[in-house]
């Protein structure tokens, strides 16, 4: 096990593309981390350049204590899962999952003693003789799963690896991978661009943007006090309100409406300032009655969550959602406040968090 | 209605004779040898095996198809190994003019063992003291044949996804290893068909061998068929009738049996 570091790693493409620019990052050991970010951001391109498939234009990556920037893949004693989980489509279960082994040129009977070992760990055992392509999805990743376990490697490295399943299965699937790296407790890097699945697995996770990290922090401080507006606007199931406005002594006047500076800002605001004001719509308490510090307008959409229901209400001529629990909502073209929670409301100035 | 009905009258009868362009030599081919005393005609045999025993008189006939099977097997074993090492270099690496050389290469090997070089190859054959050397002329067809194998090859291994190899490198294989235990099986159909079309290729080249290959031992059969007059320098047609089909079925069995086998296939790797 071991961990991973990144210093000012920076890769440019042939072609001019900079899919990563001066990247820092450090990965403790044993740590479960995710990168999340918008299509085309760099995560594969950091996912690849950890593990040596491409080579890094600038700076250097360290995994435990050795610098392994010039290494090539099969140095860094990482293993990788791709995508489409790259089985080998002419090789059975057992064959695929101790192809490491064989590199490594441990002896026939040891390794199919170790691939039956992690097969029916990962519940495998009826599958062991059959290919890649007499496999379901899950199976398949399973065995992808076991392939990597079998080369005991420092790091695991995953890339999208739920994106084939299918959404029941990835829910399981998900808890599975969890579960299984906690037994395991080596470090992991794994890619998504389904923040639910960030949000679920990680133990710590970053947000990232055209080849920056924008925020890095556990699931739970990602989620509740973005870092900027751009995580804020892509982290959640339901996007946050962004709301501009005017700081006014201990007020801020958004949306035409007049709200309490949020708990969070307190104290570091100049009067007269213009910054964003942020509310997720699971942080807005709905009402049909004026409350104090509440954001009134028409409401013209209402949408089923399951079990709740997001409101959108028309405030001046800026639009404000709000997450109403079963029961409670409200038909269309009613009146309609939203309380903005005083303890999660954020404020961003250029952008930036405003926090001490 | 009548049109019609006129318009196919029409298109079967070109049909027909379109087919039978093809099939009375091949009749011919199936019947002469069974037929004493064959003509051009076709007829029906009267099944004696008389001709197969003149052929297995003639001293230079079966070891001539032994000859052949040599030139074509050598010739079928380098051209495989060497464009599939090429083809897969040049479909992973990125090189400049990659492709401008591909064309250029495939443009040059019509004219190595084409006619228009018949000269120089020969001179060169002489230098080299390569000739009447069988592992010559299987130098010489497998410098022609390597192209277009590499070309077609290179398509093949195009369309085979990179991961299989990126995951093996990850594990550490090294590329000659990548090469065997993940490149050479996925693209195996690629493989046979090239193998099988350079087989058939050498079977049928009568230039190069009839060039350089003096000494009628080492004669591939294609050119002991040309020497198979009567003393009256007449074609023998009995023992080029059975002559030929000896040496047609070998080809006809190798493509069965490939087909059966790997399926032949010049394009997209592998169904996922
Ligand atoms: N081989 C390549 N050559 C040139 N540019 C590339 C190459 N691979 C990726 N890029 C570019 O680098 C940038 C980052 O790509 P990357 O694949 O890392 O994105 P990603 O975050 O994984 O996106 P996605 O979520 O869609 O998989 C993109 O702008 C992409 O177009
Ligand atoms: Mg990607």
């Amino acid at each position: 096990m071991a961990a991973i570091e990144l210093r000012a790693l920076t890769k440019v493409y042939p072609g001019g593309v900079k899919a990563l620019d001066s990247l820092d990052l450090a990965i403790p050991d044993g740590e479960f981390f995710a990168l999340l970010g918008p299509s085309g951001c760099g995560k594969t391109t950091l996912l690849r350049t950890i593990a040596g498939l491409e080579t890094a234009t600038g700076g250097a990556v360290v995994i435990g204590d050795r610098d392994v920037t010039g290494v090539q893949p099969g140095g860094r004693d990482i293993a990788m899962v791709f995508q489409d989980y790259a089985l080998f489509p002419h090789m059975d279960v057992t064959d695929n999952i101790a192809y490491p082994l064989r590199i490594k040129k441990v002896g026939k009977a040891a390794r199919q003693r170790k691939a039956e070992e992690v097969g029916a760990r990962l519940g495998l055992d009826q599958l062991m003789d059959r290919r890649p392509g007499q496999l379901s999805g899950g199976q398949q990743q399973r065995v992808a799963l076991a392939r990597v376990m079998a080369t005991q490697a420092q790091a695991f490295l995953f890339d999208e690896p739920l994106s084939n399943l299918d959404a029941r299965l990835r829910l399981e699937a998900r808890t599975f991978l969890k579960k299984l790296q906690r037994e395991l407790g080596v470090t992991t890097v794994f890619v998504t661009h389904d923040q639910a699945e960030a949000l679920a697995m990680a133990d710590r996770m970053a947000v990232m943007e055209a080849g920056h990290i924008r925020q890095i922090g556990t699931p739970a401080e990602v989620f509740q006090r973005p870092a900027n507006t751009f995580v804020a606007g892509f982290i959640g199931s339901t996007p946050m309100n962004l709301l501009e406005g005017t700081v006014g002594g201990d007020t801020l006047e958004v949306a035409g409406c007049k709200v309490p500076v949020p708990a969070s800002a307190e104290g570091l605001l100049t009067d007269g300032e213009r910054i964003v004001y942020g509310v997720r719509p699971e942080y807005n308490t709905y009402s049909a009655e004026p409350a104090d510090g509440s954001l009134g307008g028409k409401v013209v959409i209402v949408e089923n969550l399951g079990a709740s229901h997001l409101v959108t209400l028309e405030v001046g001529d800026v639009l404000v959602q709000a997450v109403v629990p079963e029961g409670g909502e409200p038909s269309i073209g009613a009146d309609g406040f939203a309380t903005p929670r005083r303890d999660r409301a954020l404020v961003y100035r250029d952008g930036e968090l405003v926090s001490a | 209605m009548t049109r019609f009905v006129l318009g196919r009258i029409g298109f079967y009868t070109l049909i027909a004779v379109l087919l039978a362009f093809f099939t009375i030599p091949l009749l011919w081919l199936a019947a002469a040898p069974f037929t004493s005393d064959p003509t051009y005609e076709v007829r029906v045999p009267d099944f004696t095996l008389d001709n197969f025993r003149a052929i297995l008189e003639h001293p230079y006939a079966l070891p001539s198809l032994l000859n052949s099977l040599m030139l074509a097997v050598g010739t079928a074993l380098l051209v495989v190994v060497f464009a599939a090492l090429a083809a897969y270099a040049l479909s992973r690496v990125r090189l400049p003019g990659r492709d401008a050389l591909l064309y250029a290469l495939l443009l040059l090997s019509s004219i190595i063992t084409g006619t228009a070089a018949m000269v120089p190859l020969f001179q060169l054959a002489v230098e080299l003291n390569l000739i009447d050397s069988q592992f010559g002329v299987i130098l010489i067809l497998t410098g022609g044949l390597l192209p277009a194998a590499i070309f077609m090859l290179k398509d093949f291994m195009d369309s085979t996804p990179k991961s299989y190899e990126e995951s093996a490198r990850v594990f550490g294989a090294s590329p000659l290893q990548i090469v065997r235990h993940v490149v050479v099986p996925l693209v195996r159909p690629g493989l046979a068909t090239i193998a099988v079309w350079a087989v058939a290729n050498v079977w049928g080249n009568f230039l190069m061998p009839y060039l350089l290959l003096s000494d009628v031992e080492k004669q591939p059969a294609a050119v002991i068929m040309y020497t198979l007059y009567t003393e009256g320098g007449q074609a023998n047609l009995t023992l080029l009738s059975t002559f030929g089909l000896l040496y047609s079925v070998p080809v006809v069995l190798m493509y069965l049996f490939v087909s059966k086998k790997y399926g032949f296939r010049f394009h997209g790797g592998i169904k996922r």
